[in-house]
């Protein structure tokens, strides 16, 4: 018991930058948020129940679209793929033993950051080192979405206009660090620029919502990728 | 016809739960598949970058703005700076450019 406390201590530790960089991003899908006619509610909500910048991002698109729900099934699914890969990766860490109840709270909030800094942890895996890091993570990522929904209308429309980037810098810190290590992913995202610029103005494919136009062009674009560049063992594990 | 916000939401958490926590409780073993293995690890690239371009356009009151965070964002990452710094910026650069193009 005194072991876990320790480790509940260093992982909230270990939270705190990660909760603060949260508030900021939040608060900025809370303005996404906003404009797809969600309440501070509504955004907080969702955020604590998704714990997932891109996925709710996709999914207030697919709510400004009044999209079906099976596109908002979709979208979801594919926009949080990669935790899926970053569980399959967790599942390794945890003791054979573990219970499944810490298996099925540590699945709660797997997120690019709790992942990163769980997985870095030496030797297998103490569930109460992540909680630590949830509780204080959790917390700022769902306040920081309503905060951006309440204030975003009161912001002077220039400053929510400059707060609505940081989700894509966001985007770009996660993407553009592997480009610079590994080619085929460089390639994959300048294709994925393009693609995604041409799909807005093309026929047929601009008049889809832009959440079927993300589902359609990731499929494509990722099943080429890994149809012509399949990954060595190594990289999957290290860079996911 | 109108939709639910609060069916949305329950599909979103519902969904991304199980996302998580299926390969918890379900996978003990690394997954064979190379085809698939490599398919989910080109997926967040992928996803990202078509979500990110051209949206950060649509996103600020200025295209250019917009262009300009993403070189900006680009340039930063690239030089190694962080999530939060690099957001930091983004922010910064429309704000900057937009007291002169609105």
């Amino acid at each position: 018991m005194k072991s876990h406390n320790k480790a509940l201590v260093k992982g909230f530790r270990d939270g705190i930058p990660i909760g603060l960089g949260y508030l900021a991003v939040s608060f900025s899908l809370g303005v996404a948020a906003r404009s797809a006619g969600l309440t501070a509610f509504q955004g907080f909500l969702a955020s604590l129940l998704n714990n997932a910048s891109a996925g709710e991002y996709a999914g207030f698109t697919v709510i400004a679209a009044n999209a079906t729900y099976f596109e908002m099934f979709f979208m979801t699914l594919i926009a949080n793929a990669r935790y899926l890969l970053m569980s399959c990766a967790l599942s390794q860490k945890f003791s054979p033993e573990t219970p499944l109840i810490h298996r099925l709270l540590v699945g709660y909030d797997v997120t690019d950051e709790i992942f990163g800094i769980t997985i870095a942890q030496p030797g297998t895996l103490d569930p109460y080192y992540t909680y630590g890091a949830i509780l204080i993570a959790a917390p700022c990522w769902a306040i920081g979405t309503a905060l951006g929904v309440i204030a975003g209308n009161l912001l002077p429309l220039r400053a929510v206009s400059a707060l609505s980037v940081a989700l894509f810098g966001m985007f770009l810190a996660i993407i553009i660090p592997p480009s610079k290590k590994n080619k085929v992913i460089a390639v994959c995202v300048a294709i994925s620029f393009a693609a995604s610029f041409a799909a807005t103005h093309l026929p047929l494919i601009s008049r889809l919502s832009s959440g079927t136009r993300t589902i359609i062009l990731t499929v494509v674009i990722s099943g080429i990728a890994a149809a012509l560049f399949p990954v060595r063992e190594e990289e999957a594990e290290h860079d996911a | 016809m109108t939709h639910n916000v609060y069916i949305y939401i329950a599909i979103m958490a519902g969904v991304t739960y199980a996302i998580r926590v299926l390969p918890l409780t379900l996978i003990r073993k690394q997954i064979k598949n190379k085809f698939l293995k490599s398919f989910l690890y080109y997926v967040p690239y992928v996803t990202l970058a078509v979500m990110t371009f051209p949206a950060i356009m649509e996103a600020t009151q200025s295209p250019i703005a917009g262009i300009a965070a993403l070189v900006v964002g680009i340039v930063a990452a690239w030089l190694g700076a962080g999530l939060f710094p690099v957001s930091v910026l983004c922010c910064l650069v429309v704000f900057i450019l937009e007291l002169f193009t609105v």
